[in-house]
């Protein structure tokens, strides 16, 4: 069975690879998820945003009681060596690019167009294959409407593949009005891959303490169809690679990825659910299941139930949603 | 030979000599030799290299004491060895000094000399230390500016190689160890050339070896001491010609020649004035100036004080002295006269006529500088003045004026002999606008970039929120020596423009200066907004204009209030000094140096304040007269009391130096209740209650530093005559229940911590984001909460006696005695001393270890402890750092003494005063308010019984009356206190049996010195001297006083259990033994945002961290095990609460392998202390059926009234 893909430009030998996470904060975890099989891995988020709250923060907490009274100059001690900025996090990319013969990817959260260029220039100064710009802000400004975010969005991925070598990916979020259109935007702009779809903290309802609460689960299976949906709708159109996350926790789930479209089949949830093990599991149970149904290679199988391909696109389309609610009315 | 230059401060410059020349480094943090120690341990720790290419050891020990022991040892096992210390530190070096010099150890520590604590501590410089030291066998050598004081740490180590005679090396505290100058620097090479290794070698080859066993420290008997004693005489003879030698040697290298006694002045001078240290400098130059106008005067330097070169004295004095005045910066009560001056007349009279055969010169003696008080060639003049008259004092002293001995010099303020090739100028500025650490950058920009000599100098007020710092600036073509305050500044920059109305910040600006001013208002507006004074000022001084809104500047780079970068760009526009393009470079060097660590976006964002300061500074038009009618506010209030108004107000003005002797109290006794006449206005917003949404907690109250935020309750009717604005609503708490209620901020003496909107819980159920509490802007609504204030603190205080609930509510309605201190915003500590008073305050006397707790509790100008409406407050007194313990338990003593004498004096005198109050008295219980108020009623009435009686036993119980009701003596400071250098003393007073309480505030570092780590320190967290995060766990003090079985032991923290603090203060009071509470106190020094310390002590708590536990020894005998575990088990990773702290991201990032491993430790370390304390919880201790022993204290008939 040849389960080989093309991601980003790399050759993988699947398309099994270690989304965004904190797993690579660990290096021996990164060795087992390396044993374990993944054709790639994903560092966790560069956030510039914490970089510069840290930053600032820690100017404030350092510089502002020194001098300020005879007995101390200062209150913490001064180390040469100190220097808040990426360094820890570009430090754990060299660490984790020494330790695994996978392809590495840098990953960046920016805010700033100058922090997201300097930063994923830093990225690939540390030795990462590829940078995934993690396209990802919250337009809670009315006054601001989509056409100016989607040109940002667009530009700012210009500007990164302009300055930088290696490939960059563009993970994206599912809000946008026009996603196939701005995906085929940053196509053009020159975006490798693109990654469907982002998962971020999500804001509750604290109703004791009438407070509002971050908090992250981890993903489901029932996460997928969305991501599914999108894919199938790209595939085709685009000439980035395209690779899902959020919502694979089994073979079933990767194959009906690939046959959207996914040339990259990203796991986060599943492996901190059930070990970096479980990808091997996974990637054995997707070759078993082609090899059962007698598909002879992933490229074979990817994208056949894409929008280009599938079998009635406006079933795809239109009767999916239908179905959907007619499939709830049998709960009312 | 190519020289390099630098500028330094005399920490850095001895410390780097120090750092190079020694193998072992043993120190103890003591202000202002701190810096010395703080640096020798960083270049270690960054593994910089001696000149024999090894890293020194550094070892920060429990006190001084300890370091002069490792010392000694480590002399003894043959390394190069040196301390850095000062002040009350030395003294406790003083036994092994006495052993170095006995034993001939060849040392050279290094003293940045400063005052003894005597009537009051005092940081500041003077020659009080190294004087109390001369007797001990230590040679003292003194340098006098930053660049000798290098020189003399190279010149020290080489000859005390070479003599074996010990050398402790001093230099004037602050004045040369803080002050930045351009110095010639000395580099390896020099030092190498200077060391002998022949002599190092020597001094390995006396180490002590099982190799060549030998015995040292022997005891000797009468036969033989006094001998052995003798038998040393030699070194000291020959030790001033060694260190000429070496002097000598040192010139050949450097060019900088030395003598023992250095003269300077007309070669036939008539008057000489004697001294050592940085006032010689001033004297020097004073003389060159008097020389050039004739005058035939001089000034000898003396380098080299112990051993006392006699001869070398003697030859170095002109042949035509007539007259000498010895300065001493030290004062020694009762002696014929101070040190020096002795040491001089004696040295005249041995050998005067056969050196220079004629007869003595005549000798005054005059002392000067205590406590860095300024000295200043005008009073230099005043010296030579004196001198030339026809009957000159023999004792005087200079800088003061003395209207009680009349002692003291008249002199010329306005004389000045300063050239006008120096730029001189003056910067005022908080400690958080940045504007001393700007002006560092400055210093060194001008002095090692341009090429110019520079010289820094900066004063803080004691305040610890919102200090005022005057940054002190001189630059010129020549070396400046010059080390007193600027009198007449070209140049004078206010960067805050509040301060304007606060201080005469145009005194020193001399006729024709420019002013900088940071003005948060249009250009134009400006000259309207100053006051009256200072516009006068500007026209009668014919002062240049200039102005910035820097805070606006700031705000749109990102900075917040940091404006340093800004005003330092405008200084460099406008003076000249540099070209501004030049300037501008060189200041994003220094940002780029200063902020690196900070990051990036910190650099950048610094980059863009410079790049548009100049855009937004504008000169400003002097119109031809005074516009204004508002001139400066009173200092004080007019209802101030009378010492307030004539010595307070005068210090707070920043006069204090013109106070004449008679201004103060003999014996150090000053009057309570001062700081609420201070009003900074620091907070730009304030907390304003809103009634109807408080849930009436008081949580706001209880964790508020500063006391800004109170609660009351009281009768309604009383609300007749509020002020418009005033807010109340009914109380419905079950004390005191129906009436009235009222949060109210003291809107001038908040500092704007948001301690109290944070810990908040009630919020408006429409609208969360509006709490009962809001911040908001103060300027605006100053005046309507003033006058709200003034009115809630007229409202009658509630009855205590009604108070039954004694909790983290109740206890808010207690009026607080600790009020307004000059504690940073957001301390973790002072909440806890407001709450002892709170709950004791009427009764309870302090002994205050020194530290953070005793600078904010009693520093001047105004102090936090004050009385209530009775007059009665809390006693304080400030002994040592390393005796609280000891001392307190003094005051327990005395109390116990006199109240058992009064209470035989009530039993013997029964039936004068009436058996039935006698027996009232002695038979009191005072456990709670109601009973302690019953007390004092009775105690009101026997004084009124015994004021007829008279003398005799009668008047002996008049005496001691009060004390029949019960005192609380609380023994507080801070962990560097309780858990190293007073540990002994704490220890021992534990294992008492007397009635004491002790508070230790644990911020787990050194907070008064900087942060320097105490075994309070936890496992992981960055400290100073512990830098890459401290590898050990911290001390459990607490396990340990435990031991004993027989103490009370509390582990609170406030942010975490409010209710659980209150208990324990209240049972560890009522506990008859001693007692021990320990403080979770956050500390600016954790680096992170005070207004999230509550916040941070749940964490600790809630990660295992810091346990919440009650140790009752009462409870064995109610068959209860002793221990109460308060908290529950470990339920956040140790992480969590780490993660928010710089202390431990600085250890995370220096090296994040070795911090995971000490995390884990740290999480481990919680989980076992927990287990262990859960297992104790669960112990019962066996009792015996009889009842235990009752504690001693408890015999004593006072104590029984508990």
């Amino acid at each position: 069975m040849n389960l080989a893909t093309e991601y980003l430009g790399f050759a993988l030998p699947h398309p099994f690879m270690v989304g965004a996470s904190p797993m690579v904060d660990d290096l021996s975890m990164v060795r087992r998820l390396e044993d374990a099989g993944a054709a790639a891995i994903v560092m966790r988020s560069l956030y510039e945003e914490q970089l510069t709250g840290e930053q600032m923060a820690t100017m404030h907490f350092l510089e502002s009681p020194a001098n300020s009274f005879a007995e101390a100059a200062t209150y913490l001690p001064q180390p040469r060596d100190f220097a808040l900025g990426p360094d820890e996090y570009l430090n754990q990319l060299r660490k984790v690019r020494e330790a695994v013969s996978i392809p590495v990817i840098g990953s960046l959260n920016g805010v700033t167009p100058g922090g997201w260029l300097s930063c994923a220039r830093l990225i690939e100064e540390a030795g990462a294959h590829a940078v995934e710009l993690n396209l990802y802000g919250l337009p809670t400004d009315p006054a601001e409407d989509a056409w100016t975010i989607e040109r940002q969005g667009v530009e700012l991925v210009r500007e990164v593949v302009e300055k930088v070598r290696i490939p960059v990916a563009v993970k994206l979020s599912p809000f946008y009005s026009a996603f196939a259109n701005f995906a085929r935007q940053l196509d053009a702009a020159g975006a490798r891959g693109l990654v469907l779809f982002n998962r971020f903290f999500q804001a509750d309802i604290d109703p004791e303490n009438l407070d509002v609460q971050h908090q992250l689960h981890l993903s489901e299976s029932s996460e997928l169809t969305l991501r599914l949906r999108w894919l199938a709708i790209v595939s085709g159109r685009v000439r980035a690679s395209l690779a899902v996350t959020g919502g694979v926790h089994d073979s079933l789930d990767a194959v009906k990825a690939v046959m959207a479209g996914a040339h990259a089949v990203q796991m986060v949830s599943a492996l901190l659910r059930h070990g970096p093990e479980r990808l091997r599991v996974v990637r054995e149970g997707f070759a078993r299941w082609l090899e059962e149904h007698e598909y002879e290679s992933v490229a074979q199988m990817r994208g056949n139930m894409s929008l280009l391909r599938c079998p009635d696109p406006r079933t795809f389309e239109r009767l999916h949603y239908i179905q959907t609610l007619q499939s709830w009315q049998d709960f009312l | 030979m190519i020289r390099h230059t630098a500028t330094v401060d005399g920490n850095e410059a001895v410390a780097s000599v120090a750092h190079r020349t020694n193998e072992v480094i043993a120190i103890y943090p003591i202000t202002p030799s701190s810096p010395m120690g703080e640096l020798a341990d960083a270049w270690s720790a960054e593994g910089r290299r001696n000149i024999w290419d090894s890293v020194p050891e550094i070892v920060e020990m429990q006190s001084e004491g300890g370091a002069a022991g490792a010392v000694h040892g480590a002399l003894q096992g043959g390394a190069l060895t040196t301390t850095f210390t000062a002040s009350q530190g030395l003294l406790l070096m003083i036994p092994n000094l006495y052993k170095i010099a006995g034993e001939l150890m060849p040392c050279c520590m290094h003293v940045a000399a400063r005052s003894i604590a005597t009537h009051a501590l005092s940081i500041f410089g003077d020659h009080s230390d190294a004087m109390a030291v001369r007797q001990t066998g230590m040679a003292l050598l003194a340098s006098n500016s930053v660049q000798e004081a290098q020189d003399f740490a190279c010149i020290g180590q080489a000859a005390t190689l070479r003599a074996l005679v010990p050398i402790l090396h001093f230099f004037d505290g602050f004045r040369t160890s803080h002050e930045i100058a351009t110095i010639d620097l000395l580099d390896d090479d020099d030092l190498r050339f200077m060391l002998d290794e022949e002599l190092v070698a020597a001094h390995r080859r006396r180490a002590l070896t099982p190799e060549r066993p030998v015995i040292r420290g022997t005891s000797q008997n009468p036969d033989v001491f006094f001998q052995a004693r003798e038998v040393a005489n030699p070194y000291y003879e020959r030790f001033p010609r060694i260190l000429q030698e070496t002097m000598d040697r040192f010139a050949g290298r450097t060019g900088r020649a030395y003598r023992l006694f250095d003269y300077a002045g007309h070669p036939e001078a008539e008057r000489v004035v004697v001294l050592m240290g940085s006032g010689a400098e001033t004297v020097e130059e004073t003389v060159r100036w008097l020389v050039e106008r004739g005058e035939r005067v001089g000034v000898l330097k003396v380098r080299l004080y112990r051993p006392f070169a006699v001869d070398a004295f003697l030859a170095a004095l002109p042949r035509t002295t007539r007259m000498i005045a010895a300065l001493d910066r030290t004062k020694e009560p009762g002696a014929v006269g101070d040190p020096l001056y002795l040491d001089v007349v004696a040295a005249l009279r041995e050998g005067w006529r056969q050196v220079h055969g004629t007869d003595e010169p005549q000798v005054a003696g005059g002392r000067y500088g205590l406590a860095s008080k300024e000295f200043t060639p005008a009073m230099v003049r005043s010296v030579f003045d004196d001198l030339a008259t026809p009957a000159p004092r023999r004792r005087f002293t200079v800088g003061i004026v003395d209207d009680v001995t009349h002692l003291s010099l008249p002199w010329d303020p306005a004389f000045s002999i300063e050239s006008d090739d120096t730029v001189r100028a003056v910067f005022w500025g908080l400690g958080s606008d940045g504007t001393v650490g700007a002006n560092k950058n400055t210093i060194k920009i001008i002095g090692e970039d341009a090429g110019l000599q520079a010289q820094g100098y900066f004063v803080y007020d004691s305040k610890k929120a919102g200090a005022v710092t005057v940054s002190h600036l001189r630059f010129g073509p020549r070396p400046i020596r010059a080390p007193y305050l600027i009198g007449q500044a070209s140049f004078v920059a206010c960067h805050q423009f509040d301060f304007l109305e606060r201080f005469d910040v145009l005194e020193a600006a001399a006729p024709g200066a420019t002013l900088l001013l940071n003005a948060p208002c249009p250009p134009d507006e400006v000259w309207g907004r100053l006051p009256r004074e200072v516009q006068e000022t500007i026209l009668e001084k014919r002062l240049t204009l200039y102005a910035i809104d820097a805070f606006a500047v700031a705000t749109e780079a990102g900075l917040g209030g940091r404006i340093n970068t800004i005003m330092q760009t405008c200084f460099f526009a406008i003076s000249g000094v540099l070209p501004v393009d030049d300037a501008i470079t060189r200041i994003k060097e220094a940002i780029r140096h200063s902020y690196g660590r900070s990051g990036p976006v910190v650099v950048e964002r610094n980059f863009a304040a410079v790049d548009r300061a100049l855009d937004s500074l504008h000169r400003i038009a002097v119109p031809g007269g005074v516009t204004s009618t508002r001139g400066r506010p009173p200092v004080v209030p007019r209802e101030a009391p009378d010492f307030v108004q004539r010595v307070t107000s005068v210090i707070l003005e920043g006069k204090g130096d013109l106070l004449p002797v008679s201004a103060f109290p003999v014996d150090g006794t000053w009057p309570v209740g001062t700081s609420r006449w201070e009003k900074r206005n620091l907070a730009s917003h304030i907390p304003v209650w809103d009634p109807a949404i408080c849930i009436q907690c008081n949580w706001c109250s209880l964790v508020c530093p500063h006391a800004a935020i109170r609660a009351k309750v009281y009768d309604s009717a009383q609300l007749a005559g509020a002020p418009a604005g005033f807010r109340s609503t009914t109380w419905r708490g079950p004390d005191l229940k129906g009436q009235a209620y009222t949060i109210q901020v003291a809107p001038e003496d908040c500092t704007g911590c948001n301690l109290c909107v944070t810990v908040c819980p009630a919020k408006d159920k429409s609208n969360p984001r509006h709490k009962a509490i809001d911040m908001t802007p103060q300027r605006p609504i100053r005046e309507r909460e003033r006058t709200s204030y003034r009115f809630f603190l007229e409202l009658p205080e509630a009855d205590r006696s009604e108070i039954r609930r004694l909790n983290a509510k109740g206890s808010q309605l207690l009026q607080p005695l600790f009020e307004y201190s000059g504690a940073c915003a957001g301390c973790g500590e002072t909440p806890y001393l407001k709450l002892l008073t709170q709950l004791f305050g009427d009764r309870l006397v302090i002994a205050n270890a020194t530290g953070c707790s005793s600078i904010y509790g009693g520093n001047l100008p105004t102090t936090p402890y004050t009385v209530n409406a009775a007059g009665r407050g809390p006693a304080w007194a400030n002994s040592l750092f390393e005796d609280n313990a000891e001392f307190g338990l003094g005051i327990r003593l005395a109390i116990d003494a006199q109240s058992r004498e009064a209470r035989r004096l009530v039993g013997d005198l029964a039936g004068v005063i009436g058996a039935d109050l006698a027996t009232d008295i002695l038979g009191a219980d005072q456990r709670d308010e109601a009973q302690l108020a019953a007390q004092r009623t009775r105690v009101a009435e026997l004084k009124r019984r015994l004021a007829p009686l008279g003398a005799g036993p009668a008047s002996r119980l008049r005496d001691v009356a009060d004390l029949l009701v019960r005192r609380s003596v609380w023994l507080v400071g801070g962990d560097g206190w309780a858990y190293d250098i007073g540990y002994g003393g704490l220890d021992h007073v534990l294992a008492q049996d007397r009635d004491v309480n002790i508070l230790v505030l644990d911020t787990e570092v050194y907070s008064n010195t900087g942060g320097q780590q105490s075994k309070a320190t936890p496992l992981g967290a960055a400290a100073k001297y512990a830098i890459a995060g401290k590898a050990t766990p911290k001390k459990d003090l607490g396990m340990e006083a435990m031991s004993y079985g027989q103490a009370y032991v509390a582990r609170v923290a406030l942010g975490a259990d409010m209710n659980q603090v209150v208990k324990a203060f209240v049972e560890a009071e009522s506990f008859p033994g001693p007692s021990l509470i320990i403080a979770y106190s956050p500390c600016i020094a954790h680096g992170y945002d005070l207004r999230y310390g509550v916040q941070q002590q749940d964490l600790a708590v809630k990660s295992g961290v810091w346990p919440l536990y009650r140790f009752d020894p009462r409870r064995i005998r109610e068959h209860q095990p002793p221990l109460q575990l308060d908290s529950a088990e470990p339920s956040l990773p140790v992480h969590a609460y780490q993660r928010n702290e710089t202390r431990f991201r600085m250890a995370e990032k220096l090296d994040p392998v070795r911090f995971r491993r000490l995390a884990e430790r740290a999480e481990q370390d919680a989980a076992r202390r927990y287990a262990v304390y859960r297992y104790l919880a669960g112990m019962m201790v066996p009792t015996e059926d009889r009842e235990p022993d009752q504690p001693q204290a408890a015999q004593v008939p006072a104590a029984q009234e508990v």
